[in-house]
C-alpha cells in the first residue's frame, strides 16, 4: 500500500476519525480485528470463511456487540483448525488472571508475574 | 445489573491494590499470547495492523478516489469499468477490498451500501466501519425503509429518485460515487477530496459544498 497522495501525517497528524468516535470502543477489539486479519495473512482462512463463521456465530450466541462475536469467531476458528485448543485458551486465560491478581495496579499485566 | 465492575478503580474494596481484567480482556490475552508463543502470530505485526488500521486507513483513501473521479472523466470510465483495479492504482488494494463495484449517484438514482449478513465493509477506502453501519436496525431498515434512514441522516431525496440499496458480501464490496456538488467547478481535487464524508459514500449522505 503506497501512501496517499496530499498531505500527511507529519502536516495532518491527525486524520479524520469516525465522528462517532474511534473505530474501536475498546483496545481489545482493535487487538481482536487485528489477529484476525494476521491469520489471514498467513492464509489460515479466507473472508468467505471467515463471513459464514462470523454469521454461525451470530445465530449461536444471538445478540452481542459486534467485536464479541469477532473474538468468538476468532476463538472457534483458531481451536476447530486446531492452531489451539479449548483446554490451552482455559489454562491461558487462568494464567492471565492470576497475572493480573499478582501486579500491583497501575503497571502493565504481563504473563509470568504470576509465577 | 446490581453493581458496576468496571470502575474498580475508584473503589477497590475487594482487589486490594492489585489489577483486574475482565473476562473478555482475559479472552483476548490468552488467545494473542497463545498464538504468539506457537509462531502463529507475530506481536508486533499485529502491533503495526492496529496502529495502520486506526490511523493510516480510513475514509480519506476513498474520498481522493472520489476527487479524482469527478475532476478526471477517464478516470471516471476506468473506476466504473474496472473498479478494482483504478483504485489499486490510486494505492489503494489489499485485505478486504479485493472485489470492489463502484455503484454512480445521478440526478435519477440515489445508491446506498449496507451489510444484512454481518459487516462487509470496503476497508482500503473506507477504514473500519462506522458503529451504526454494524447495528442490527440498519442492516435491517435499509432494505425495508431505505428512505427513513436516509431521512435520519438528514437526507431528504425526491419522490423521483430511485434509492437502490447494495447487499454487501465476502466477495463483494461497494462505494458509492456520490455526485460533485454544483458550484465547484473550479475546485481542485485536493478541495473536493476534503468535502467528500465517509457517509456519502455509504450512500446514507450526500456531498454538500460548504
Amino acid at each position: 500500500m503506497s501512501s496517499a497522495p496530499g498531505p500527511d501525517a507529519t502536516v495532518l497528524p491527525s486524520l479524520p476519525r469516525d465522528d462517532e468516535g474511534p473505530v474501536f470502543a475498546e483496545p481489545w477489539q482493535a487487538q481482536a480485528f487485528a489477529m484476525a486479519v494476521h491469520l489471514h495473512e498467513q492464509g489460515h482462512f479466507t473472508w468467505t470463511e471467515w463471513a459464514a463463521a462470523l454469521s454461525n456465530t451470530i445465530e449461536d450466541m444471538g445478540p452481542a456487540e459486534y467485536y464479541e462475536h469477532w473474538l468468538a469467531t476468532l476463538e472457534t476458528i483458531t481451536t476447530t483448525s486446531g492452531l489451539t485448543s479449548a483446554d490451552e485458551l482455559s489454562d491461558q486465560r487462568d494464567a492471565w488472571q492470576r497475572a493480573a491478581e499478582a501486579t500491583p495496579h497501575g503497571q502493565p499485566i504481563e504473563l509470568g508475574a504470576e509465577l | 445489573m446490581s453493581h458496576d465492575h468496571d470502575h474498580h478503580h475508584h473503589h477497590d474494596h475487594d482487589h486490594g491494590e492489585f489489577s483486574e481484567l475482565s473476562d473478555i480482556e482475559l479472552r483476548v490475552r490468552a488467545l494473542e499470547s497463545l498464538l504468539t508463543q506457537k509462531g502463529y502470530v507475530d506481536a508486533a505485526a499485529l502491533d503495526a495492523l492496529v496502529q495502520y488500521h486506526e490511523e493510516k486507513i480510513g475514509p480519506r483513501n476513498g474520498a481522493q478516489v472520489v476527487a479524482k473521479a469527478w475532476i478526471d472523466p477517464a478516470f471516471k470510465e476506468w473506476l466504473m469499468s474496472e473498479p478494482t483495479a483504478a483504485i489499486a492504482s490510486v494505492g489503494f488494494e489489499g485485505r478486504q477490498g479485493e472485489d470492489m463495484v463502484v455503484v454512480e449517484n445521478t440526478d435519477e438514482v440515489h445508491n446506498m451500501v449496507v451489510c444484512t449478513l454481518c459487516s462487509c465493509y470496503p476497508w482500503p477506502v473506507l477504514g473500519l466501519p462506522p458503529v451504526w453501519y454494524k447495528s442490527a436496525p440498519y442492516r435491517s431498515r435499509a432494505v425495508s425503509e431505505p428512505r427513513s434512514v436516509l431521512s435520519e441522516f438528514g437526507t431528504e431525496l425526491d419522490d423521483s429518485i430511485d434509492v437502490r440499496v447494495w447487499d454487501s458480501t465476502a466477495e463483494l464490496r461497494y462505494l458509492v460515487l456520490p455526485q460533485r456538488p454544483a458550484g465547484t467547478d473550479d475546485w481542485s481535487e485536493e478541495q473536493l477530496a476534503e468535502i467528500v464524508t465517509r457517509n456519502s459514500m455509504i450512500g446514507t449522505e450526500v456531498v454538500v459544498a460548504p
